[in-house]
């Protein structure tokens, strides 16, 4: 059973290639992570998979009634527009305060409700973005490098909460990131984008990988050794305290 | 005699708010999306509808109008690829302007007050005016009142947008459309170089008061209505352009809410 799923598809902008041949898939309640350096098609991977573009050749598929959830890569709110965080969820269309309260409690952001987006950290904005993603009970959560501007405690608080997500909705995540080591350690699956697929498979098989080897350089090994750190640590941390709110009571 | 002219000061403040009604929320989103530019081209073309139009033997309305659409609909094809839009409307609003200004010039035997055109005649509106000022105003904001939520998000986002099955684009041609309709109507009023006026300030001055998109639009049209009354008022007792005295009154507005923010930023 497939969400999504993308054929041999090619994607140019303006003469210049972006994606060649590229096959994906999404089943339920997967998380994939898409790894690749600066344009290498991660968003445009995504943007196709939501429709917002169309495959130069090849072949998109959603299945038929799939409600997509879409945290974008960078959401700029001019300060000019007046606009509190429960108006914004009621955009485009108008949600019960049950369900808004719920998303807003499930992605982190319960106490927000009243504040204006314009005000808001890097943090919060996120987890109301991500809490706008779920209004519609997604079956398929797609997020364009949610933690760009977040520090490491941060990104990885937020890592942990879309594993929650998916624990509770059951929903499928699709994700782009540039923190290999915090992203894999959330991942069920890394897909490795330059342009092409180059690799792809379980995090520890695709950082080992030649191919994820030879993009990423010699930098690769200390991001990796962090990343066999924090995993470890992470396991440690949630059994000594299962309250992961208080950390963000602090923020 | 007093009856005359209470009837033509009447009819000029009536057609200011309608205006006024129909720029403030058109405004709201020009502010929110930064493209003040934006109602300076539209309107800057409107000048060469004008020539167009008495070039021709065609109504001064329907010139401005379609050339206020070609306009708005020119930016919206052209943006979006590679260039930036403030630099898009900088040029073509003062491409506009300067090509409406030759083509003005090279009217045979005609003679044209270019002034009323640039800062609008408000006190020879007729009844008939009136009636297509308001007409106009009614559309545009039931336009945008029927469209507001597909508008916003669009304004927030065009990838939120889309992820929600509304196509950015139209709601930007919808936009546009009412932007060239507000022109059309307004041409008379305030003038070319005022319009772009009536649209910006009253929404840049409801901004420090409201804390939704709708109490913005609200308070901006509140203003916007309200200048023009003061400005009418004002014009007559001091003898002043009308025109001029109204966006003069939007711009006291906006300085008393830029003031008030820096009171209640240093409380």
């Amino acid at each position: 059973m497939t969400l999504a799923r993308l054929e041999k598809v090619d994607m140019r902008f303006g003469g210049q290639s972006v994606l060649q041949g590229v096959d994906f898939e999404i089943s339920p309640a997967e998380i994939v992570t898409i790894v690749g350096p600066n344009g290498s098609g991660k968003s445009t991977l995504l943007r196709l998979l939501i429709g917002a573009e169309r495959p130069f050749a090849g072949k998109v598929w959603r299945k038929p009634g799939l409600r997509i959830g879409y945290v974008p890569q960078k959401l700029h709110i001019d300060p000019t527009l007046p606009l509190t965080v429960r108006r914004f969820l009621d955009l485009p269309n108008r949600i019960p305060e049950a369900v808004a309260n719920e998303a807003l409690t499930r992605a982190g952001a319960g106490l927000l409700g009243g504040r204006q987006m314009a005000d808001l950290s890097g943090g919060q904005f996120q987890r109301v973005l991500l809490a706008r993603a779920l209004l519609s009970r997604p079956d398929l959560l797609i997020l364009d490098e949610p933690t760009q501007g977040l520090d490491q405690p941060g990104s990885a608080a937020f890592y942990r909460r879309i594993a929650e997500v998916r624990a509770e909705l059951g929903c499928a995540v699709v994700m782009v990131s540039h923190e290999l080591h915090v992203v894999m350690a959330a991942s069920d699956r890394v897909i490795c984008l330059n342009g092409h697929v180059c690799c792809a498979g379980h995090p520890e098989q695709v950082a080992s990988a030649p191919e994820y080897r030879a993009l990423f350089g010699t930098g690769t090994q200390g991001a990796l050794a962090l990343y066999r750190h924090e995993h470890a640590h992470g396991h440690d941390h949630d059994h000594d305290h299962p309250h992961t709110h208080s950390h963000e009571a602090a923020e | 005699m007093t009856a005359l002219l209470d009837d033509f000061l009447i009819r000029a403040t009536l057609a200011g708010i309608g205006v006024a009604l129909a720029a403030a929320p058109l405004g709201c989103f020009i502010v929110w999306r930064r493209m003040a530019y934006f109602g300076d081209a539209t309107a800057h073309a409107a000048i060469l509808g004008v020539a167009l139009a008495l070039a021709f033997n065609l109504s001064i309305m329907l010139g401005t109008l379609v050339m206020a659409l070609a306009m708005a609909l020119s930016v919206s094809a052209l943006s979006g690829r590679g260039r930036a839009m403030d630099t898009l409307l900088g040029v073509l609003s003062h491409s506009a302007l300067a090509a409406g200004l030759v083509a003005v010039s090279l009217l045979q035997g005609v003679r044209l007050d270019l002034s009323a055109y640039l800062f609008g005649d408000i006190l020879a509106v007729g009844r008939a005016d009136l009636a297509v000022i308001w007409g106009g105003a009614l559309l545009v904001m039931g336009l945008i009142w029927a469209r507001w939520s597909a508008l916003l998000t669009a304004t927030l986002s065009a990838d939120l947008a889309t992820a929600a099955g509304i196509d950015p684009r139209r709601e930007q041609l919808i936009m546009t459309l009412a932007l060239a309709v507000v022109v059309a109507v307004a041409i008379k009023v305030v003038g070319v170089l005022l319009i772009a006026a009536l649209l910006i300030i009253p929404a840049a001055a409801a901004r420090s008061f409201a804390r939704t998109p709708e109490a913005m639009a609200l308070i901006a049209a509140s203003i916007g209505a309200g200048s023009a009354v003061l400005g009418m008022i004002l014009a007559y007792h001091f003898d002043t352009p009308a025109g001029p005295s109204i966006v003069c009154v939007a711009a006291v507005a906006f300085g008393a809410s830029a003031l008030a923010d820096l009171v209640r930023r240093a409380a």
